[in-house]
């Protein structure tokens, strides 16, 4: 890794030779000139290994193209906010704003979204058990309604977006969609993302075709109870 | 079967603007008060077919795209929208009134996504053809010039409106009259420059009749218009739309429905100011006989 390349626009474009500095950081920022630009997180696992419910072509173009299609460009939008905020000029920060919703969205949401999901052989898809599964049988009556309701609103959702939050005021589950690549905070700066599944199209159109209920039936399969237990956990302690 | 073919073959009716007040939402809230199942009025929308065949878009757009395209996705559309609208006031109005009575000035109503969905998917496969692409000419081709400067410029800000289009909807070449949307306010100056073509694009399903616009041209930029062909690739489906499959006519032809519709509707616009100018005259004749009188009594 050169730090030379991050000096220049070309390095933004690709993903390989891009590491994040700390690993375990959820937001995968790395420090060059000042300014802290994204990156694109890796995943725990391999393209393949959330098969059959999601197929490794659509989580190589997922990952390889989408989400790094988000990183590239939000960090574009920050360079030219800087540059304008550095300027004084208010109109070029206001008109930079939506592709930094957007993109910056992007990248947020889909650093969750990997972390969600997990295989099956590494404990994807196992239910959540003490905390996070009592607050779910309080708050949902029981995983089964609560799946049923992110079912049910994420195939209504028409165009894109997302979500199951924690309220970190009322301590309170609730589900929550939201449009496009809108994060959750967006929609309440208290809300927390436990777990997220993404309903756009490129998300499942390889695999399921116009059949989003069947990619929602699936992905339980293979999602990450013990990561949103972590997260419910450290936010109620 | 209902007749919305001219909607359908993408121009805009030229008739009497849709009727702005309808109960939709009264028939919802008074605990679904429908027709009896006997007297119901069954919606009869159709899922129309392109105009080629499925395989003929090959290889710009594949036979299982538009076999998932339009064989599900608008196909579901128009199920939906039949079974929504079914003994409602919207059953049995044109497909543009559904659009924009569902459209309700913005806060749209359950039927609205399905409406102009279908509506926006007749459009997108009559704009395209196989053997498709090249350039317009004649009064499109002017006004393009006149508008953006050049084709070029024009094909660019159309390609730009799909490509930055954050999220799913679609991209839109339009015809606009320069109409004010005020009772009572009137153009003083009207002119045939007034009415341009614009580029814009729309987000979901919202669709440029609800704005009053006449639109000409339209791409599908959700993901599953390209997905199975393109990929992430939308540039690269933008760009084979406009060289391989516009059909320049059809739009053409849709220009020529949208000009005569703005100068049917200025004609009224011109009718209805003479006829009130000529009420404001009438009245004040009357008006001056009476005040001729009162001056003659204060001046005893």
């Amino acid at each position: 890794m050169a730090l030379r390349t991050l000096f220049s626009k070309k390095a933004f474009t690709t993903a390989s030779g891009f590491r994040p500095i700390a690993a375990g950081d959820r937001c995968f920022l790395r420090q060059a000139r000042g300014l802290t630009v994204a990156a694109l997180p890796d995943l725990a696992y391999d393209y393949g290994a959330l098969e059959p419910a999601i197929s490794g072509e659509i989580m190589r173009l997922h990952h390889q193209k989408h989400h790094q299609a988000y990183v590239t460009n939000y960090n574009n939008a920050l360079e030219q906010l800087e540059t304008a905020m550095a300027k004084g000029d208010a109109s070029a920060v206001v008109r930079l704003q939506s592709a930094i919703k957007f993109n910056g969205g992007g990248h947020i949401n889909h650093s969750i979204f990997w972390k969600n999901l997990k295989p099956v052989n590494e404990g994807g898809g196992e239910p959540p058990h003490s905390t996070l599964g009592w607050a779910i049988d309080t708050d949902f009556c029981s995983l089964e309604a609560l799946v049923q309701k992110m079912n049910a609103e994420g195939a209504a959702l028409q165009g894109s977006g997302w979500w199951l939050a924690l309220d970190k005021g009322s301590k309170k589950l609730s589900v929550e969609t939201t449009a496009n690549q809108d994060p959750l905070v967006s929609k309440g700066a208290n809300l927390v993302p436990l777990l997220g599944i993404d309903v756009w199209e490129h998300a499942y159109y390889l695999q399921y075709k116009n059949v989003r209920p069947d990619y929602l039936k699936n992905i339980w399969k293979v999602i990450n109870w013990k990561y949103a237990s972590e997260v419910f956990d450290e936010e109620t302690a | 079967m209902q007749h919305q073919t001219l909607s359908c073959c993408g121009g805009v009716r030229a008739s009497s603007p849709p009727p702005l007040s309808f109960r939709w939402s009264k028939i919802k809230r008074e605990g679904g008060r429908r027709l009896p199942r006997c007297a119901r009025i069954a919606a009869h929308l159709e899922l129309k077919p392109p105009p080629y065949s499925l395989s003929s878009l090959e290889p710009h757009m594949s036979r299982e795209t538009l076999d998932y395209h339009w064989g599900r996705h608008h196909r579901a559309h128009v199920a939906s929208l039949n079974n929504l609208i079914a003994g409602t006031d919207l059953d049995g109005m044109g497909l543009d009134e559904i659009v924009v009575a569902s459209y309700n000035k913005g806060n749209p109503l359950p039927p609205f996504v399905h409406a102009a969905q279908v509506w926006n998917h007749d459009f997108f496969w009559q704009s395209i053809k196989p053997g498709g692409g090249g350039r317009p000419s004649g009064r499109l081709m002017e006004l393009i010039e006149r508008d953006f400067g050049s084709f070029d410029r024009m094909l660019e800000e159309f390609e730009r409106a799909a490509l930055t289009h954050f999220g799913s909807g679609w991209a839109w070449l339009v015809y606009t009259a320069n109409r004010l949307d005020v009772g009572n306010a009137v153009n003083p100056c009207p002119s045939e420059k007034d009415n341009k073509l614009v580029v814009l694009k729309s987000p979901n399903a919202v669709n440029p009749i609800v704005w009053d616009y006449s639109p000409l041209l339209a791409i599908d930029v959700w993901e599953h218009a390209y997905y199975l062909d393109y990929e992430n690739r939308r540039a690269d489906y933008v760009s084979i739309f406009l060289e391989k499959l516009v059909s320049w006519e059809v739009v053409s032809d849709r220009l020529d429905v949208a000009i005569e519709r703005a100068a049917e509707r200025a004609r009224e616009d011109e009718t209805r100011r003479l006829e009130d100018d000529a009420e404001i005259t009438h009245s004040e004749a009357v008006e001056m006989y009476l005040d001729s009188d009162a001056d003659d009594s204060e001046a005893e």
